[in-house]
Formats: structure tokens, C-alpha cells, sequence
């Protein structure tokens, strides 16, 4: 065959024209590439060079093996696929690109060598089936949040030009050479065809030389454009997810919050690069869902197109992201983590989001309702206005075994969490609990009036100066205590308590009650009386179960009561939020278009065959499902029930 | 525009209220103190009017338990000076807090002003409104429950909207100064998050005054206070829902009105 | 101690204010037991048409003056005052509305009297006047005595029931025309009528009120539904007003409209004195609320501590299966 590069045409030999394209293409692209990383530069640091062994495994899972796209299965085969495609592909790429450049170079074109030829084939053709599947799904079965741009159009039709090439390359070899057919099975198919539609031989050289600058110009020019489109996620994701933070539930420590540019760590900012527009963000997230402000996609493209925009404007450090993303966006996010759970690229949209609630708290700027709340918080200790010596009020009829534990050791000490203290509909389950306790003989105390919100969803709608102040209010409390553990029911005081605090006297585990229960049912504290023998379903919250990863002690817990669990489509680490968190529920409940995230669980509940019970374990659930069971009219074919009633009903002799 | 906000502190009364051995006064054991919410307005009204026009916004506030806490939080929200008096007892009756709030405003340096703004009313005026005595005595130009106050730059006059029965308003030219009794804000008091209260407790200060009492004022004899009697309580209607219904019903039907 | 009582007459806009008949009911009481006479003071301008309501009082004194028109507290409070020290009524009886807020600190500070806020209750014990004021947002009952002559005593909304008040024949009026206009650097500039175009609360004979405790727009859908089908509307308090949920010809209370229908649901209203001045007057007073203590249980007849969304639908649901069946046995 001819040498591409030795060859002249119109007197300018191959090489020198590839010179040229090779420049300009990689001018482009680094110019490009340039402008991205100085504005990077600019971004508040966050070093993230520990844990390199981990970060390392990560990128081979998630980059090489693409473990998060298997959550959509189909799509997930094909995008591996044209992964793996695009890889062999590049790596041919730069080696034929080296050898075109330097005609001396002592070695051959890849394809020359039989056996890469061969798998070049089998991967353009995989690569070409996969294209085809995505190009079905994103034109035919077009899921939510995809979008038929004409950014992904262009990338599709690329590298269909870059595959196809090679065949057609790899067809015209075989109708030179036929010997070459050994490895070139779809060269050999390619030119029987040609030949039966009347070629000859001869033209195979001039065709391949065609084919072989339509393959090279083509991908120099993908290389080009890619800065420019979302598909620099296949150079961005790699450090993205090297980069990703290890332990995505917590937030960044206190800073006043972003708004500008500038404000924001670097890592944010290249999220906006690293996003390949996938959608399993917004087919995750239950505010999207319903319809409220929230996209998780195109915050993430804000964010980009904020990066590029201050690439061109000259007030680069003074770009107001926030603005462009609205605060109705900002505020909608129920920290739920269900996006983040999904991304591939291991993007952070909760601490993004909670950065800029931070600067919209410190300017001022909340929901009406959620101002009552903040300041019931800072002057009550609770979210329902309510005075800090009606927190105990709810145990008054337990003739008070329950201890002080301020007043006298306690192996226990239960930290109740608002909802399940000063909630009417939730106290029959704070007090089911309690006589649990008392039935196993568990030595529990509570801090009584010196208890305050332990701030979780203080923290996460931005008030970190309030969640503070709760913080040393509590730890205030528990210093003037005596306990071995710490045992609460609400999942939201778990994760700020575990996580969040400082140890707790010394070292003292915190415990979900369902992790507390399971115990006690296995050591045989607490036998069962009663079997349940009912179907229910159980719902994993939020901060149990993605942000603690608590799975299996509630599921324990109700098999060892005698319940028949059925799970829900959507559960353990898909689980979809009931719109609580994040401090949703002291917000005005702004209307919807769609249903709100507790009515679609319902309805999600109620398909399943034979089940009349969700079962849940945070109380923010129990009040959010008992509402959702109403405006649904579901309510005579489901209850909602926190799992210590449940207990209590198997366990009372 | 120079603007005074009177600040005045209010048995808060989310805590249950207890009456005093004594019978006739607040029993202080469990007692906390929150600033009167339309002073609090009153405030917000007039950091509304230092950001569209300029000016500086003092405060003013009898001494009392918690008072320096709403100060902070006033002045982290952009007030420019907190004053309180000294050694003040609200037992003294309003026309005594009146006169040594007129007193104070001279000695901590707050006059000339163009407005002083405070809440038409608070949940423990028992003997007077402050707004309009204060007036009075200053002898400046007075309205109350007004809310929404606006001044044009271009021809200097001010002019204020005070609420009347039945969703009425009425816009009433005033000349300044004057003594505005605010029923509430063009806008719900802003937030202040509690970083910046904190800041403003390390960076600022609370100026103090002290005034004499001021003897001679006509004042009330409280004879006794006690909590509201449960006479007048509703019937209780108990049950679960669907029964409660039905109750309500027969209750409807007896008087008529299904 | 012979001197007369007064009622301070609440005007708006020519218009008697019921608390002036309230006011008018309480004082022909105390002018009873001091065995004197009652007389209401009616400060305006061209005043004909009110008149003819106010026969419970002994007489009317009816000061008509140009300057008297609008309703500038400064100026009215002076010519009372100025009355008052020529004629030595024993007690001043001021309403407490929006339109005489300021008169009754006014006129006992020029007086160099006490004024007693927020009185409900009013008798004279020990030959010294005693009052009963409310505190602390309804929370507390003081008695507090006065020896003064005369004494300020302003009345909290609804002291006593408006029919009790009014009559339909004029009293023996006195016109002065002679008085001391004080000049004044506050002038009326125009009303600002409430947005037109809604129903008028005050006209309904059945109200769902709704209040801070209704939370979600759920619970307004469920309150709206349970109007419907007891053929009345929807109104509100102050903080569901604020938030904009509903509109502001919808506010009941001390800055929105007086109500009296013959049903009055409270759905999450916790009772704040402002609110409950609005309402109290009405027929039959139900209150729904989360908060056991909640005040409101004190002003209504019938009450539940429960959640809105719990009861509400069944309570609509139950009616409407009721006129069901009631519709059957007319079939």
C-alpha cells in the first residue's frame, strides 16, 4: 500500500500536510485546554492527594469498568463499549500520528500489524452496534433529561466517521491485497461487496489513502472541537473522578459560602467540564421530578457556562454563578445525594448547592418560613417555635423511668430530634419506643430541655454560624451527662452526631434505634410474641441509608418480627427521597407540576401486590407519607408506620 | 436621613407565663425576654429606609435581660449605633420610660433625627402607647399603625400609610420630625444569620446612658394578674377523625346550619 | 365624683365602627352603677347621618369642625382633651380600632392622666374605678385601679355585644362648633381602597378561617373545600395574609374586616388577641388546632386538637355524605 504520509498530493508530501492539521488541531485544543485550567487556577484550592491507592481503585471501577453506568444497564454495555472503542482507537490514533509525522520512524502503522487490525475491527464494529443503541435511545427512546442536541448529534455522527472510516479503510486494503484478509475479516466482507458492485482492484490505493486522511483528519478535529463540547467529559472524567471527593456526604467546612467565580473550590468548577449531559442526575433527583426549580444537569452546565464565560469576559473573578443558577434552584434540593449517588463522574451537587445557600443565608436571602424556622432555632433549640421545657413533655406519661441523664449514668443517652419530641403525629412512636427500652430493661436516659436540634438540615440550608451554635449548645448538654452511647431515632440527628460532631464523650458510637432494636432482638432481650405476618415494604431514608449506609438492621429487624418484606422498585441506595431534607420541610410548600416526591413513594409503594404497609424508620417519613397517603387518597389502602411500633406490637406479650 | 428605632423588650411569651407570689407581676424564674415584634418591624422599616436613602439608623432600648442579644442582632443587620438605658424598670409605667427615653436621646446624642420609629404596640402596654407620648412630649408630628413609610428625595416630603379597619389604608403627608408607631414593615424583618451576630458582638459595642427616673408621673396600681380563667373554654370534641366529623355534624345540623 | 362618662365615637370615613357600639354598651353599664350619665363624643364634619343609632347614650355631644374631617389623632386628641378640662367627664371610653389607636395615650397625656390599655371589664369598687386590661397577648388578666378623674380607658375589640349598644333613635344631641384646632403637620392625603373585585368577607354566612398553623398549601385547598360545601369562603389572619396566600380583602381582625357570620371554622388559628377581635361576635365558633393551649379554645365553642389535614377532609366528607342522605329522604 501506499505510505500516506511519503505520498504527495498536489506536490505537498503527506507528512508535511498532516504537520499542519496536527497543529492546528492541538493549538486549538490546548488553547483551549489553557484558558479551562487558568480559571481552575483561580478557584479556592481543595487538595485531594491522599488516599492515592483509593483515588487509584476508583478510576479503575469507575473510569476503566464504569461501575455507576451498569445502573442503567443497556446503555451502560454500550457506553463500556464505545469506552473501550474509543481507547484502542486513541491509542492507534497517536501511534499511526507518530509514525505519519516522522516518515523515518523505524516502525509500522498500527494496522499494518495483523493482530491490532483485527481487534481494530472487532471494536469499530461493537463500537458502531453500541453507537447505534445510543443513537436509538437518545433519537427513538428518548429518556427524561436527555437531550437530541446538536452537540451530541455532532459527537455521534464523529465518531461514527472515525469507526466507519476504518472499515471502509480496512475494505479497500482487502481489495488490493486479498492475502490481508486473514485479519481483516470486515475488510475481506467490505471488498466482496465492492467487487460485486463492480470495482476493481485498482482503485483500492487511491480509496485508501482517502480513507486513511478521512480517519486522521477526523479524529484531529474531534480533538479540536472537544474542548468546546460536552464530550470533554472523555478527557475530564478520569480527573474527575481521581479527584472525586472519598467521602461525598460532608460538606465543606465552614467558608462563608460561593457565589462569584472565584468562591468556588476547584473541583466545582470542573465539575461543570467533566459533565457528560448523561441526565442520571435529574432522573434521580425527587425535585426534579415533581416538577420544583431544581435540574442537577443544568445546574452543572450553569456552572460551565459560567467557567466559559469568564474565560471571555473580562470581569472573569466577578462572574455571579449564582444568579445564573436562581435561588428558587438553590433552595429546592432536598440533599437527598441520590444525584451524586448516580454520576458518573463523581460530581458534588449537594456541597455546590449548600455553598451557595451559604452565601444567600449570609446576604440575607431565605424562604419567609424558613427564617421563622432559623430564628425558632437559634432562640428555642427547636424547628416548631416551641419552648425548650415542652420537649419532654411527650415521655410525661411514662411515669418517668426514663432518667436524666444529666443526673444519673445512663449506658444509653437518647437523643430525641425535634419531630419525634414535639410532633403530635409522631410521638406515639417516640413513646412505642421508649417502652421498648423499658420491656428489654435498657438502661436509656434523655437530656431533656438541654437538648437542641442537633442541626443537620441547619447545616445543610446554609446556616453554618446557627449549626454551630447548636452544636456547642448540645455538646454543652452531653459534657453535663453520663452515657456509653448515644441512640437516637431520626436519621437526620444520626448522620450530624456521627459525622459532624466532635466525639462524643470520648469516644461514644452513635446508633440508629433500628440498629439498637436489631441487637436486642438478637441477643433475645427482646423476644417476639406476636409474629407481624404481613406484607409491608420499607423505606431506606435519606441519611440512613445513602448517606450511613444502614440497610440491613432495619430489614433484620423486620424479618425477625415476622413481616413479609417486599422492596420497592426504588431501594437501599436508589431509594427516592420523601422531600424532607435539606430542610425542605421548613420551606413553603411551593406548588408543583408534577407529584410531590412523598406522593410518587406512595404510589410506588402501593403497586406492589398485597402490600397495605409502608414501614419507616425517621420521622420526617411518618409525617411526610401520612400527609402524602391524604392528598393521594391512598389512605385506605396503605398505612405508614414507624418500625418501633411495629416492635412494640411483636414484642408486648 | 437620621432615623432612632426604640427597641423595647417583652416577656416572650412562646415560655407558659407564671404569675408571681405576689400576685401582681411575672413570676422571672423561667422567664426570657424577645424583642416586641413590631419594634421589630419598626427596625426593618427603617433599614429600608437607610438603604434607599442614605442615613444613619440608631438604636435605643430600655435596659432589660436578653436586650443586648437584640442589639447584636440589630446591629449585625446593619444598624449603625445601639444605645441602652441604664437601670430602667418597665414597672416604672410608660409615662416614666417615656420621659427618660426623651432624656436619654439627649444625653446619648441622638437629636436631631428626622424620624424615631418604634412598634405601635407591645404585648405589655399596660398605661400608654409609647409612640404617641413620646410625640407629644417632643411635640414632633405623630401617626401609629402605620406601614409603610416612604420619603421623595426630589420634593423632601414623607409620606406614611397607617392601616384602618376592613383592608383600608390611608396616606397621610407628614412633616418631619417625626414619631412613627410602625404595625409592621414593607417586607417581613430580614434574617441575620448568626455568623454575622457573633461578628458583631467581637467588632461592635453597645453604647450606655443613664438617665434619672423621672418622679411625678400618673401611673397604675396593679391589683392583681392572673391567667385567664378557663371559664370560657371551648367543648373538646374528641376521637379519631371520622368520629370528630360526625360530632361536628350533629353540632352543624342543632344549629341549623346543614 | 358626678362627672359623666364618655365614648369616644370610632369614625371611619363617616361611618360608625361597631366597637363604638360595644364601647356605647359598656359605658351605659358603668354610667348605671355610678348612677351619672353616659354621653358619646363624636368629633367630625357634617355628621348628620350617624346619629340616628346612638340612643343608648344619654346624649351627643357633636363637635363639627372642618379641621375635624380627616382622621388626624393629634387634632382630635386635643379637642377632647380641651373638652374634657371644661367639663370633667369622670371617664374616658376610647375603642380601641386602627382609626383611634393613638387618641386614647393622646388625649391622658395632655390631660397628665394615666390611660389603662386593653381594658375588657370596667366597674367602679371602692369608690375608685377598676379595670380588667388583658396582657401578653391575651396570656395574662391584670385589675388595675385608677383615682384619677378623668381616666383613659381604652377598649379592647368586642367588650360587649354590639345590639347591646345600639339603638335605632337619636339621643338628645349638643352641637359645639367652637373649638381649639390645633395646627398640625399631618394631612390626609387619600384612602387606598382594598383590592376590589373579591367577595366580601363580612357578608358571609359561614367562614373558614385559616391561620399560621396551616403550613402547606394542602391544608388551603382542604379549608377552600370544606367552604364549598358549606356554602361559605375562606378568610384568613394576618400571617396567612402576609405570606400572600391569600388576599388581603380576605384578613379578618384588627387591620382587616370585622366578621360575624353565623359559622366561624378557626382551622390553625392560634387566637392572637389582633385576630380574635375579628371574629368573636360570630354565631358558632369551631377551632381546630394542633396546640392544646392554643387561646383560641378560649373564644370558641366547640374544639379539637388535631391536625387540619385530619380533620378537615372527614369533616367535609361527612357533610356532604349527610346532605346526601338528607336529599334522599325529600325524594
Amino acid at each position: 500500500m501506499p505510505d500516506p504520509t511519503t505520498f504527495a498530493y498536489f506536490g505537498l508530501p503527506g507528512y508535511q500536510a498532516l504537520w499542519l492539521l496536527t497543529l492546528l488541531s492541538f493549538a486549538v485544543f490546548g488553547g483551549r485546554v489553557l484558558q479551562h485550567v487558568r480559571i481552575l487556577a483561580r478557584a479556592r484550592p481543595d487538595p485531594r492527594w491522599d488516599h492515592l491507592g483509593q483515588r487509584s481503585l476508583r478510576v479503575v471501577t469507575e473510569v476503566l469498568f464504569q461501575r455507576r453506568l451498569l445502573d442503567e444497564p443497556l446503555i451502560g454495555i454500550a457506553h463500556l463499549l464505545i469506552f473501550w472503542s474509543f481507547v484502542l482507537f486513541a491509542a492507534t490514533f497517536f501511534w499511526g500520528l507518530l509514525r505519519g509525522l516522522i516518515p523515518t520512524l523505524p516502525i509500522s502503522y498500527p494496522d499494518d500489524v495483523g493482530s491490532i487490525a483485527l481487534a481494530m475491527e472487532l471494536f469499530a464494529v461493537l463500537g458502531l452496534a453500541a453507537l447505534g443503541i445510543a443513537a436509538v435511545r437518545r433519537y427513538v427512546f428518548t429518556p427524561v433529561a436527555l437531550e437530541r442536541s446538536r452537540d451530541a448529534t455532532t459527537i455521534l455522527i464523529l465518531i461514527a466517521v472515525v469507526l466507519v472510516s476504518f472499515l471502509a479503510l480496512s475494505g479497500f486494503r482487502v481489495l488490493t491485497h486479498p492475502s490481508e484478509q486473514a485479519w481483516r475479516p470486515v475488510g475481506g466482507l467490505l471488498s466482496n461487496g465492492l467487487l460485486a458492485a463492480g470495482a476493481t482492484r485498482e482503485v483500492g490505493p487511491k480509496w485508501y489513502l482517502g480513507m486513511w486522511w478521512l480517519h486522521m483528519a477526523t479524529v484531529l478535529g474531534f480533538l479540536a472541537y472537544l474542548p468546546f463540547s460536552k464530550h470533554l467529559h472523555l478527557l475530564a472524567s478520569p480527573f474527575a473522578v481521581f479527584f472525586s471527593s472519598l467521602d461525598a456526604r460532608r460538606l465543606p467546612q465552614h467558608s462563608e459560602g460561593a457565589a462569584r467565580l472565584p468562591e468556588f473550590t476547584w473541583r466545582e468548577l470542573f465539575s461543570g467540564l467533566a459533565c457528560a449531559e448523561c441526565g442520571r442526575c435529574d432522573r434521580a433527583c425527587p425535585s426534579f421530578q415533581s416538577g420544583l426549580a431544581l435540574d442537577p444537569k443544568e445546574l452543572i452546565r450553569k456552572v460551565k457556562e459560567a467557567v466559559i464565560a469568564s474565560e471571555r469576559s473580562a470581569v472573569a473573578d466577578g462572574y455571579a454563578l449564582l444568579g445564573e443558577v436562581s435561588s428558587d434552584q438553590v433552595w429546592a434540593c432536598t440533599t437527598c445525594a441520590a444525584c451524586m449517588e448516580r454520576c458518573p463522574v463523581f460530581n458534588e451537587h449537594v456541597p455546590l448547592l449548600v455553598e451557595m445557600r451559604r452565601a444567600l443565608v449570609l446576604n440575607g436571602e431565605c424562604p419567609s418560613r424558613l427564617q421563622q424556622v432559623l430564628l425558632s432555632l437559634e432562640r428555642y433549640g427547636n424547628s416548631f417555635g416551641q419552648a425548650p421545657r415542652a420537649r419532654p413533655k411527650w415521655c410525661s406519661s411514662l411515669n418517668g423511668w426514663l432518667k436524666d441523664a444529666r443526673r444519673e449514668p445512663v449506658d444509653y443517652l437518647w437523643f430525641t430530634g425535634d419531630y419525634a419530641s414535639y410532633d403530635p403525629r409522631v410521638q406515639p412512636a417516640t413513646r412505642a419506643l421508649a417502652r421498648i427500652f423499658q420491656r428489654a430493661g435498657l438502661n436509656v436516659g434523655l437530656l431533656h430541655e438541654a437538648e437542641h436540634n442537633a442541626g443537620n438540615d441547619v447545616r445543610r440550608v446554609g446556616e453554618e454560624g446557627l449549626f454551630e451554635l447548636l452544636v456547642e449548645k448540645n455538646l454543652a448538654a452531653f459534657h453535663s451527662a453520663r452515657f456509653k452511647r448515644v441512640l437516637t431515632a431520626d436519621p437526620h440527628s444520626y448522620h450530624a452526631l456521627k459525622h459532624e460532631y466532635p466525639p462524643l464523650n470520648g469516644s461514644a458510637t452513635v446508633l440508629h434505634h433500628t440498629e439498637v432494636i436489631d441487637g436486642l432482638l438478637q441477643s433475645g432481650q427482646l423476644a417476639v410474641h406476636h409474629e407481624l405476618l404481613r406484607r409491608v415494604t420499607y423505606h431506606d431514608p435519606c441519611y440512613l441509608g445513602r448517606y450511613n449506609g444502614v440497610y440491613a438492621a432495619p430489614r433484620d429487624v423486620l424479618h425477625r418480627i415476622g413481616a413479609e418484606l417486599v422492596e420497592m422498585p426504588r431501594n437501599r441506595r436508589n431509594a427516592y427521597c420523601c422531600g424532607a431534607g435539606g430542610g425542605r420541610i421548613w420551606m413553603e410548600d411551593t406548588p408543583v407540576h408534577k407529584e410531590r416526591p412523598a406522593e410518587a413513594r406512595v404510589r410506588e409503594a402501593a403497586q406492589l401486590p398485597g402490600v397495605e404497609m409502608i414501614v419507616v424508620s425517621c420521622p420526617k417519613d411518618l409525617v411526610m407519607f401520612q400527609d402524602a397517603l391524604k392528598t393521594t387518597g391512598l389512605e385506605h389502602h396503605l398505612t405508614v408506620c414507624e418500625i418501633a411500633e411495629l416492635v412494640e406490637g411483636a414484642v408486648t406479650p | 436621613m437620621k432615623i432612632v428605632v426604640l427597641l423595647k423588650m417583652v416577656p416572650d411569651v412562646v415560655e407558659e407565663l407564671e404569675i408571681a407570689p405576689d400576685g401582681k407581676s411575672l413570676d422571672t424564674t423561667y422567664l426570657r425576654m424577645i424583642l416586641n415584634d413590631s419594634d421589630n418591624h419598626a427596625l426593618e422599616e427603617a433599614l429600608l429606609l437607610k438603604e434607599r436613602h442614605g442615613g444613619k439608623v440608631c438604636l435605643l432600648a430600655p435596659d432589660a435581660p436578653e436586650v443586648d442579644d437584640a442589639l447584636f442582632a440589630a446591629l449585625a443587620k446593619g444598624a449603625d449605633r445601639a444605645v441602652k438605658i441604664a437601670g430602667i424598670d418597665a414597672a416604672e409605667g410608660t409615662r416614666a420610660v417615656v420621659a427618660r427615653i426623651v432624656q436619654a436621646l439627649s444625653t446619648a446624642d441622638l437629636l436631631p433625627a428626622d424620624l424615631i420609629l418604634t412598634g405601635a404596640q407591645a404585648i405589655d402596654d399596660l398605661d400608654g402607647l409609647v409612640a404617641p407620648l413620646l410625640a407629644q412630649t417632643l411635640r414632633w408630628s405623630h401617626l401609629s399603625v402605620v406601614n409603610q413609610v416612604r420619603f421623595d428625595a426630589s420634593t423632601g416630603v414623607t409620606t406614611v400609610t397607617k392601616e384602618f379597619p376592613g383592608g383600608l389604608r390611608a396616606e397621610f403627608e407628614i412633616k418631619l420630625p417625626a414619631v412613627l408607631g410602625i404595625q409592621s414593615a414593607e417586607k417581613p424583618p430580614r434574617y441575620v444569620p448568626v455568623a454575622k451576630v457573633r461578628a458583631a458582638m467581637k467588632s461592635l459595642q453597645i453604647d450606655s446612658t443613664t438617665v434619672p427616673i423621672a418622679a411625678g408621673m400618673p401611673a397604675l396600681e396593679i391589683q392583681s394578674m392572673a391567667k385567664p380563667s378557663a371559664a370560657g373554654h371551648a367543648e373538646m370534641l374528641e376521637g379519631l377523625p371520622e368520629a370528630v366529623a360526625g360530632k361536628l355534624c350533629d353540632v352543624l345540623a342543632a344549629h341549623g346550619l346543614l | 365624683m358626678s362627672g359623666n362618662i364618655w365614648v369616644v365615637a370610632a369614625l371611619c370615613r363617616g361611618r360608625l365602627l361597631d366597637a363604638t357600639y360595644e364601647a356605647v354598651a359598656l359605658g351605659r353599664e358603668l354610667a348605671e352603677n355610678l348612677g351619672t350619665k353616659l354621653e358619646v363624643l363624636l368629633l367630625g364634619h357634617e355628621l348628620k347621618d350617624v346619629l340616628g343609632t346612638l340612643g343608648i347614650a344619654d346624649a351627643v355631644l357633636c363637635v363639627e369642625h372642618a379641621a375635624l374631617a380627616d382622621p388626624v389623632p393629634e387634632v382630635h386628641a386635643h379637642v377632647v382633651a380641651r373638652l374634657a378640662g371644661t367639663r370633667h367627664p369622670q371617664a374616658i371610653l376610647v375603642p380601641q380600632t386602627n382609626v383611634t389607636w393613638e387618641l386614647g395615650s393622646l388625649v391622658a397625656g395632655e390631660l397628665g392622666v394615666p390611660y389603662v390599655n386593653s381594658c375588657t371589664e370596667l366597674r367602679m369598687v371602692e369608690q375608685t374605678l377598676e379595670a380588667h386590661t388583658v396582657l401578653y397577648g391575651g396570656k395574662v388578666e391584670a385589675i388595675v385601679r385608677t383615682k384619677h378623674a378623668p381616666s383613659i380607658f381604652g377598649l379592647v375589640s368586642g367588650v360587649r355585644a354590639v345590639e347591646k349598644g345600639y339603638a335605632d333613635h337619636a339621643p338628645a344631641t349638643e352641637r359645639i362648633t367652637e373649638v381649639d384646632v390645633q395646627p398640625t403637620s399631618v394631612q390626609l392625603r387619600r384612602y387606598l381602597e382594598p383590592e376590589a373585585g373579591d367577595i366580601d368577607i363580612s357578608k358571609e354566612e359561614v367562614l373558614v378561617g385559616v391561620g399560621r398553623g396551616i403550613e402547606t398549601r394542602d391544608n388551603l385547598e382542604v379549608s377552600k373545600e370544606l367552604a364549598d360545601v358549606l356554602g361559605g369562603a375562606i378568610c384568613g389572619s394576618r400571617p396567612v395574609i402576609d405570606q400572600g396566600w391569600l388576599p388581603l380583602s380576605r384578613q379578618v381582625g384588627k387591620s382587616g374586616a370585622t366578621v360575624k357570620p353565623k359559622l366561624y371554622i378557626a382551622a390553625g388559628i392560634s387566637g392572637a388577641p389582633e385576630h380574635v377581635e375579628g371574629m368573636k361576635g360570630s354565631g358558632l365558633i369551631i377551632a381546630i388546632n394542633s396546640d392544646p393551649q392554643a387561646p383560641i379554645f378560649q373564644v370558641a365553642h366547640y374544639g379539637i386538637v388535631a391536625k387540619l389535614l385530619d380533620v378537615l377532609p372527614a369533616l367535609t366528607e361527612a357533610i356532604r355524605s349527610r346532605s346526601r342522605r338528607g336529599m334522599k329522604q325529600y325524594a
